[in-house]
């Protein structure tokens, strides 16, 4: 391991509990990379997670981290940056953590538009308890409460945090490691609420059951079905049917929430409360 | 016939629940007691049971499924641990108080934090006053007969109420037993269709879950704690029934080795099996030692443990859950409030024990029994103590 992965892992917390093969490492590392180059000071930093595989990674990253709730960590993380603003947040979800139990603090966070970083491990499947479907999981997929394979119709992460008001959506994968850096890099940067979907592997719940024995076959899927923005654009629907889109999917320059909050406190002590 | 079995004891209690045929499965996952409704998953997929299976988001829309469901008049059946119950709790004493004769598993499990997964009796404790009446299984027979049983109890026209079945988690759910399974026809015997008293039905306009103002809230709390009260007459028939049917006994405090009794253990779950053992080797050392492994949590057993504790010098209640600056664990908390009035009592000490999956022995029950006989001499400081905390 290298110096850079060190200096922001807490070493006596390893080895982690992620399965051989597992995407979670690779996101871990992206993120230490993003977070390097960004340049911020560790204790700049605060890491919100639920609980899931994926929520396991606040115990391994050495910023102030808060290993919350299963579903709830944009609430806590709502309420830590109100109260500490100058904190550079992230928030660490899987995609049963963000979008099933907790997708009502998701569309929330995104309407309010609040200045921090969600990163949503998504793995199509609900990791940590053995296997059964999310609402991300794609229809006829299999899990093991669908041995016939899902009929409910998913989400897409993406669109639905568009949908719901975030100023920056982007997916990465964990196969494009260097650009999941470069979309973190930018989502960070972004004033307002961020979203970075991260489709990812669990080849041990999700690969084995739907014909993607190995992680390098999950990897390689990915490959095969993502797309970049400017060339999907230039394809027909039958063409985009099964492949999915990377790369900074939306960015708006809307008002952010706590600066809003803080105009408002300011325009009422002046005791400017005319709104025209 | 039944038939013997050698099983996970959570695929056993997703086994027995598909013998009640339940119309309606709502659950969220989440460790220990995923076992339960996976398996129910799986019968219900190669067609064993005509029940809808739903997958909710979360176990908050678990029990509200269930209320849905259970209200249109079907069978509805869930399941859950710790941080789900908490997050279920919105929902849970809504169930008793809309009569809806619901059943749910409860692979007991500690609640945060620190994050645990661990079996201790927290998450039940949490909802102890919520009117669900409390069955506590100590092994997997117990746990396959009991949520059969619960069914029967539910359903019956004089109490309509919720039921949940407490399983300690790993200890019950993860562990592989033989035990005796009830074939359908058994059941089919045992249970009888379920008749709804009140359904949603567009044809008959019933109104649930109303307002009720000031005017009208005590006595809905009345009519509450009354139907739970009452449903013990009806749990006694019922395990009368099955004792009869199935040839098990079942009883509100059970047991063990309590003729001659000076001291004993009273334990709740799974804890009991080692306790049994913890008391035949104080017996064969000379110490007049029982156990009594409560089964019944609520409606609380009054009588039967006033009963149960006569002749007793020293008791040792067990709690597997802290009652953080409380006067005692939850159990002893009732016990003491029950034997109170009595003219004799024992003197009661109270052990709060196997927090958070810590393992528990034989030579743990044993200290304790002999802890209970010193402090009929020497009153303990404490009113309760954590026990095997290291360093202190
Ligand atoms: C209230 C509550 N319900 C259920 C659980 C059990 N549980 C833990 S993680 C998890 C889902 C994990 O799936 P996901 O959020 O997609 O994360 P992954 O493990 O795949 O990273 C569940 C249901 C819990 N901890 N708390
Ligand atoms: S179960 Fe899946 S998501 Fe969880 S650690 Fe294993 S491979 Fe990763």
């Amino acid at each position: 391991m290298d110096a850079i992965h060190r200096k922001y892992l807490r070493m006596d917390k390893l080895p982690h509990i992620w399965c051989p093969g597992c995407g979670n490492g690779i996101i871990m590392g992206s993120f230490i990379r993003a977070i390097d180059r960004l340049g911020y000071d560790q204790d700049s930093v605060a890491a919100v997670s639920g609980i899931g595989c994926s929520g396991r990674i606040t115990g391994y990253m050495d910023f102030n981290t808060l290993h919350t709730t299963h579903g709830r960590a944009l609430a806590f993380a709502t309420g830590l940056k109100m109260a500490k603003p100058g904190l550079k947040v992230f928030v660490f979800m899987g995609d049963g953590d963000a979008t099933a139990i907790g997708g009502n603090h998701l569309i929330h966070a995104c309407r309010r538009n609040i200045d921090m970083t969600a990163i949503i491990f998504n793995n199509h499947i609900y990791g940590m308890t053995g296997g059964q479907y999310s609402p991300t999981t794609p229809r006829d997929a299999y899990a093991t409460t669908a041995p016939y394979g899902t009929m409910d119709p998913h989400f897409d992460i993406a669109k639905l945090c568009v949908g719901a008001g975030a100023s920056y959506v982007a997916r990465g994968t964990s196969y494009h490691a260097k650009m999941l850096t470069d979309l973190i890099v930018e989502g960070a940067e972004h004033k307002g609420f961020s979203v970075i979907e991260i489709i990812t592997h669990c080849p041990v719940n999700f690969g084995r059951r739907n014909e993607l024995e190995t992680p390098v076959d999950m990897l390689l899927w990915q490959k095969d079905h993502a797309l970049r923005m400017a060339k999907a654009a230039k394809m027909t629907d039958d063409e985009l049917k099964d492949r999915f889109v990377i790369g900074r999917i939306h960015r708006a320059d809307i008002p952010e929430y706590v600066e809003e909050y803080d105009r408002l406190i300011e325009m009422v002590r002046k005791g400017d409360t005319d709104r025209g | 016939m039944s038939k013997r079995i050698g099983m996970e004891i959570a695929l056993a209690a997703a086994e027995a629940v598909a013998l009640c045929k339940p119309d309606v499965v709502a659950a969220y996952p989440i460790t220990p007691n995923t076992h339960i409704p996976e398996h129910l998953s799986d019968i219900v997929a190669e067609g064993r049971i005509d029940t809808d299976f739903i997958c909710v988001e979360s176990e908050h829309s678990a029990l509200s499924a269930c209320c849905g469901a259970s209200g249109a008049g079907a069978r509805a059946f869930t399941a859950t641990s710790s941080q789900g119950l908490l997050y279920m709790a919105e929902i849970v004493p809504v169930v008793p108080s809309m009569r809806l004769p619901i059943v749910m598993a409860i692979g007991n499990r500690a609640v945060s934090g620190p994050i645990n997964i661990w079996n201790d009796h927290s998450d039940i404790m949490s909802q102890r006053d919520s009117g669900w009446i409390s069955l506590f299984a100590a092994d997997g027979q117990e746990t396959i007969d009991m949520m059969i049983q619960a069914f029967k109890i539910a359903e019956h026209r004089d109490v309509m109420l919720p039921v949940n079945v407490n399983l300690d988690g790993f200890q019950l759910t993860h562990v592989v037993e033989p035990m005796m399974l009830p074939d359908q026809k058994e059941v089919d015997r045992f249970l009888p269709a379920y008749k709804p008293y009140a359904a949603l039905h567009p044809d008959n306009i019933v109104s649930m879950g109303a307002l009720g103002m000031p005017d009208i809230f005590n006595e809905a709390a009345m009519a509450k704690d009354q139907a739970l009260i009452n449903s013990k007459k009806v749990i006694l028939e019922v395990w009368k029934e099955w004792e009869e049917q199935f040839g098990r006994k079942y009883e509100p405090i059970g047991a063990y080795r309590m003729k001659g009794a000076e001291v004993a253990l009273l334990t709740l779950g799974s804890m009991g099996d080692t306790a049994e053992v913890a008391v035949d080797e104080l017996r064969d050392k000379g110490v007049k030692a029982g156990l009594l492994k409560m089964k019944l949590w609520r409606p609380f057993p009054v009588e039967e443990l006033i009963k149960a504790v006569k002749g007793l010098t020293s008791l040792a209640v067990i709690d597997r859950s802290a009652p953080f600056g409380g006067a005692c664990g939850p159990v002893c908390a009732e016990v003491k409030a029950v034997l109170y009035d009595q003219k004799e009592r024992p003197a009661i000490t109270n052990h709060i024990i196997g927090l958070g999956g810590r393992d528990i022995v034989v030579g743990d029950f044993v200290k304790i029994v002999e802890q209970a006989i010193s402090a009929q001499k020497k009153k303990p400081k404490e009113a309760y103590e954590i026990y095997g905390v290291r360093g202190s």
